[in-house]
């Protein structure tokens, strides 16, 4: 066993069992963590894969933002969990049905470097080994996949501007600060420095 | 049995009984880890002394000379006195936090060059791992407040949660002006491709090297990322989470003993890392700020400890003489101040490097 393959072997059995506990954990926090720690492996497999860039991006974007979201919301949740779970066998047939969609077309993108090994090679993309991936992606990025790429950034702009336009309310009653304002007041305005005479008062 | 020799010649290398061919990494890091232990003991130090020096206080000097011995000192108490678990904690977590802290505050000094080449890992993404390691760190604090079960820590990491996350952004977007002007994501090339163009190569002054760092060209910049900084941190003026005004102390209320030493050492630790990182884009490394003799003579690493120890100065100036701000002023600043701004600044950094050919290009020219 050569290191590499022993630190792939500890990856993906701690993701795979973290996964399981995400939804297997009674308490909601303690799933999200789970969620963290099967992202936090999945990071690690990147890397085992030569995608350092891409694990890093999988740790700063959904470890180190879109999950503490998560449990920024899972810890302020009051929920009562006897409740939720009542209804459980009931949705149970769609989300096996779901899992099996999703298992099925794993099942086909790794079967795919077996059916028609030219189809999984075949990317077109000349890759070369000297420059770190870092380099590479965004050669691709910026030159052949530019429109994709800008127009996946739009959306998430649109997504994020209709969560804020959905949510924001402005209240009348809300007594609001002007900093502008503020640091433009002068002290003239304010201050009125008076002599007061001794033993007279104002 | 590859497997276990090739692991074992990793970590326990040549100093012991001579397995394979390299300098075993158990040694390296040790080395780093004490190294950093004992200046984090001092820097805690400077900071209690500094702070009372403002006030015109003594501060800490009963324990040793001046109170040099002073962090020792509550290093044995606080270790020696029991750890008070509160009964309605989540037990597992509550002890996990404080042990995040201090562990991500610790890899995140791996890839940090403190000289030519001195750096645990130099990997080409050291910049993007740094980033990574330090949006973990709101863990501790968020797993931290949770767990204790209670009200104020609660509030505590919510706040520490909002304002850290917030704060990176604003990081990422000054590191990428750096990175545009440098080319390469290693924190190596960076140092480097300060030392090799610049302000004093444009001015035909060569040698005075302090005016080839980015801090010149990037000083927006560089203010707006030593104020992401101290945010990050939780550092005053910022100290929003623990502050002791309304939340009594945090997210660290209920941590005593060796967990609440484990937090500030993590909280120490990530400080002198974000001071390593201004240093590093900023400052020139590990570079003697006037390429002459009697400048040249001291090595890097100790120029780069001055510099860390210049930077952290400032960190401590900045607690001991700034006011605490108001939690919607920093929420104020972050978003619309330091993100607009940084932003702004990202595009006119591409648009200069590329109308005028200046930047390092990753050293291919």
């Amino acid at each position: 066993m050569t290191l590499p393959l022993f630190f792939f072997y500890l990856f993906a059995a701690v993701a795979v069992v973290s996964a399981f506990m995400v939804i297997s954990a009674r308490n909601p926090v303690h799933a999200v963590l789970f969620l963290i720690l099967t992202f936090v492996n999945a990071a690690g497999l990147f890397m085992l894969a030569g995608a350092e860039f891409l694990a890093l991006i999988l740790i700063v974007v959904y470890v180190g933002a879109v999950a503490v979201l998560f449990l920024f919301v899972v810890m302020m949740l009051d929920i009562d969990f006897t409740e939720m779970r009542q209804g459980m066998l009931q949705y149970a047939p769609i989300g096996i049905l779901v899992g099996l969609i999703m298992f099925l077309e794993l099942l086909l993108v790794a079967g795919s470097f077996f059916i028609s090994p030219e189809v999984a090679s075949g990317s077109g993309l000349p890759i070369d080994a000297a420059m770190d991936n870092t380099r590479q992606l965004g050669l691709v990025l910026y030159t052949r996949y530019f429109f994709l790429f800008q127009g996946a950034g739009a959306i998430l702009l649109v997504a994020m501007i209709g969560a804020i336009v959905l949510t924001l309310r402005h209240r009348a009653s809300a007594k609001r600060q002007d900093p502008i304002k503020q640091v433009a007041r002068q002290a003239s305005e304010t201050l009125k420095v008076v002599k007061v005479k001794s033993g007279q008062g104002l | 049995m590859d497997f276990v020799n090739s692991a074992l010649d990793y970590l326990l290398g040549i100093p012991f009984l001579g397995w394979g061919v390299q300098i075993g990494f158990i040694y390296k890091a040790l080395a780093l880890l004490v190294a950093l232990l004992v200046f984090t003991a001092f820097i805690l130090l400077a900071d209690r002394k500094i702070w009372a020096a403002v006030q015109m206080r003594r501060g800490p000097n009963v324990v040793g000379p001046f109170g040099l011995l002073q962090s020792f000192a509550d290093l044995l108490k606080f270790v020696f006195k029991e750890p008070i678990i509160p009964a309605g904690a989540d037990k597992a977590l509550f002890l996990l936090a404080p042990l995040l802290t201090a562990t991500l505050a610790l890899a995140g000094w791996a890839v940090v060059p403190v000289d030519n080449g001195w750096a645990m890992a130099n990997i080409n993404i050291g910049i993007l791992y740094l980033l990574g390691i330090s949006s973990l760190g709101v863990y501790g604090v968020i797993i931290g407040g949770w767990a204790s079960n209670s009200k104020y820590p609660f509030f505590g990491s919510l706040r520490a949660a909002a304002q850290m996350v917030s704060y990176e952004v604003s990081i990422g977007l000054v590191i990428i002006t750096v990175l545009l002007c440098v080319g390469s994501l290693n924190l190596n090339d960076i140092v480097v491709a300060q030392q090799q163009m610049g302000l004093a190569h444009m001015l035909g002054v060569p040698w005075l090297s302090f005016l080839n760092w980015f801090w010149i060209p990037l000083f927006p910049m560089f203010v707006i990322f030593y104020i992401s900084a101290l945010a990050e941190t939780n550092r005053p003026p910022f100290d929003l989470a623990e502050g002791e005004s309304e939340l009594v102390a945090g997210f660290m209320t209920e941590y005593s003993a060796s967990p609440y030493m484990l937090f500030m050492l993590g909280e120490y630790i990530s400080i002198l890392l974000m001071c390593a990182m201004t240093v590093i884009l900023f400052m020139g490394g590990w570079a003697a700020p006037i390429d002459l003799p009697p400048f040249t003579w001291i090595p890097g690493v100790i120029w780069f400890f001055i510099k860390l120890s210049l930077v952290f100065f400032m960190f401590a100036m900045a607690k001991s003489i700034v006011p605490r701000y108001r939690y919607d002023q920093l929420m104020r600043i972050g978003w619309k101040l330091f993100l607009p701004l940084s932003l702004i600044m990202v595009v006119i950094v591409a648009f200069v490097l590329k109308l005028t050919g200046w930047g390092w290009h990753g050293g291919i020219v």
